[in-house]
């Protein structure tokens, strides 16, 4: 009986600042931004209610609609595209590097950009991509071009350009992770048993790394659906993504009940991603036994 | 070794591409950073320090880097005093709910930083909690301390637990457990979690955003300076920036990786 009083005491020693921490600065947060998006707006003042005009208001005007499927669809670009630059990269380095310390410096180098700052990995496609930037005047230079091209910068290609090149990294770092894990006496099988390369590569390979492709897409999508910095930097007018929107609710437009509500619905969104990727993958771990 | 069939090639050809790809913008940044002219442009017209030299007398620039200094240097701090308590209690303990807390305590980590941000805003301002480099450090200290958290847990179920049962069996108090057993066991994924939240917490810019008041982070700075055009000098800022970055990447996964 005392161990188990004392048990408890120093459970609660060690959670209980956590756990008040987390609910106060963390969860109350979210749960208002919830209640919030329900509101209405009185100008200048947001009244507490209970109605989803909020909501209706973001489905059926098409201004809202049109920059939510925006925003999906460039996810899923960049996602597509970390996907196809990440794989190969993932697959050279676990299959193709021979040598250990070689690999594992090659890894660093991918995942280092990481963590150098993000801005600042956005910040380089605008002097790169811009009018006078590296790209046209190098073209310039080079005599390819006689006039700078403005056609680099300030649309949806140089956005997805951008948060494909921050997000490689969130796509090389599980797919890696997942080839390693590979049994190599599972790929000696396959080719003992007479099948090529290729058909190992389809039948054996893919297969088992499907659970990194599913957290890196995850990631990646989830992260480049709310970004925030490359649409002002290189997106431009065509550009507006869902997080420009957002905040200019809780700025000029000053409409925090509907911008919570938007955010609630990428709350909503992430959440249905994560949930989905989860059963995916616990699916491919089932089927591998 | 057998001769690579042409899907390999192009393997290897699209993998180096994409190393280069992740390369070249840092390099261009670097590199422009030295060049004598107020556009980056080619071809380069002259090597100079004076990107440097004027970062070094932007008065508002190097405030903007102290807050972040202070900001980031708090947040960590406070990531680690709630952190480690809490992977202590979710190793040790069962209890209800402890699914929940995990997941919730991570969601800020893959939700989009201005959906955090925002909610945080709205609640921080009902409680009376006004914007400032105060807020911001409580808003990065509760959205990062999932990566302190997580890092040390699973430092701790690696770790025999015979040894903690043999050190209280030998008559130590939990106390001494903890500072002569555990913590020299985790003290390495403590420091590597320690230094990531660092340089998060350094380079964030949606909580921080929302968060401050009229004092704001380098990042911020870099962020309203952008928006008005380019200057040479955020090549400069950028290049000390990828320097600082590096040294503590490298230092935090060298702790983070186990020893052999």
């Amino acid at each position: 009986m005392k161990a188990r009083t004392r048990q408890r005491l120093s459970f609660w020693l060690l959670f209980s600042l956590p756990l008040a921490w987390t609910v106060l600065f963390l969860i109350l947060p979210y749960l208002s931004m919830g209640m919030m998006s329900f509101w209405t707006r009185k100008f200048p003042l947001f009244v507490p209610d209970f109605q989803f005009g909020n909501y209706i208001q973001l489905f059926s005007d098409p201004q809202y609609s049109a920059v939510i499927f925006r925003t999906m669809k460039i996810a899923a670009l960049v996602t597509a595209y970390s996907v196809a630059l990440g794989y190969p990269l993932a697959y050279f380095l676990v299959f193709t590097i021979r040598s250990e310390k070689l690999r594992t410096l090659l890894y660093m180098c991918v995942v280092v950009p990481l963590w150098v700052s993000y801005l600042l990995r956005a910040y380089t496609w605008k002097i790169i991509l811009g009018t006078d930037g590296a790209l046209n005047s190098a073209l310039l230079w080079l005599g390819i071009i006689d006039q700078p091209l403005d056609i680099f910068l300030y649309n949806q290609a140089a956005m997805v350009i951008t948060l494909t090149y921050i997000f490689i990294p969130f796509m090389v770092m599980p797919i890696f992770t997942a080839l390693e894990r590979i049994p190599s006496n599972l790929i000696e099988a396959s080719q003992d048993l007479g099948a090529g390369p290729f058909e190992t590569f389809l039948r054996v390979i893919l297969p088992l790394s499907t659970a990194g492709i599913v957290a890196g897409a995850t990631m990646t999508f989830c992260l480049s659906f709310g970004d925030f910095v490359a649409p002002v930097l290189v997106g431009g007018p065509s550009g507006t993504m869902v997080a420009t929107v957002l905040q200019s609710q809780f700025g000029a437009a000053l409409n925090w009940p509907l911008g919570s509500a938007l955010a609630a619905i990428i709350f909503a969104l992430v959440l249905v991603v994560l949930q989905v990727s989860s059963k995916i993958d616990r699916a491919g771990r089932v089927s591998m036994g | 070794m057998h001769k690579l069939m042409w899907w390999q090639k192009s393997l290897v050809g699209v993998a180096i591409g994409t190393l280069l790809f992740l390369y070249i913008p840092v390099a261009i940044l670097i590199l422009f950073s030295f060049n004598d002219s107020p556009v980056t442009s080619f071809p380069l017209s002259g090597f100079t320090l004076d990107w440097y030299r004027k970062v070094f007398a932007n008065a508002a620039l190097l405030q903007s880097l102290v807050n972040s200094l202070i900001v980031a240097l708090s947040a960590t701090a406070l990531t680690i005093v709630i952190g480690v308590p809490a992977a202590l209690a979710l190793d040790r303990f069962e209890f209800i709910g402890k699914r929940l807390f995990t997941n919730t305590i991570l969601l800020p980590l893959s939700l989009p930083g201005i959906v955090t941000g925002i909610a945080m805003l709205n609640f921080y301002k009902q409680i009376g909690l006004p914007q400032s480099l105060g807020a911001v450090i409580i808003g990065h200290a509760t959205a990062l301390v999932g990566i302190v958290i997580t890092q040390v847990l699973a430092r701790m179920e690696k770790l025999n637990r015979n040894l903690a049962e043999a050190s209280s069996d030998l008559g130590a108090t939990q106390v001494e457990t903890f500072f002569h057993v555990i913590f020299p066991n985790i003290r390495s994924a403590i420091i590597g979690s320690a230094l990531l939240c660092f340089t998060l917490s350094f380079d964030e810019i949606p909580v921080t955003y929302f968060l401050t008041g009229r004092d704001i982070t380098l990042p911020m700075y870099i962020y309203s300076t952008l928006r008005r055009g380019i200057t040479p000098e955020i090549n400069a800022i950028g290049a000390l920036i990828v320097l600082v970055s590096l040294a503590l990447i490298l230092s935090s996964v060298t702790m983070l990786r186990e020893k052999k």
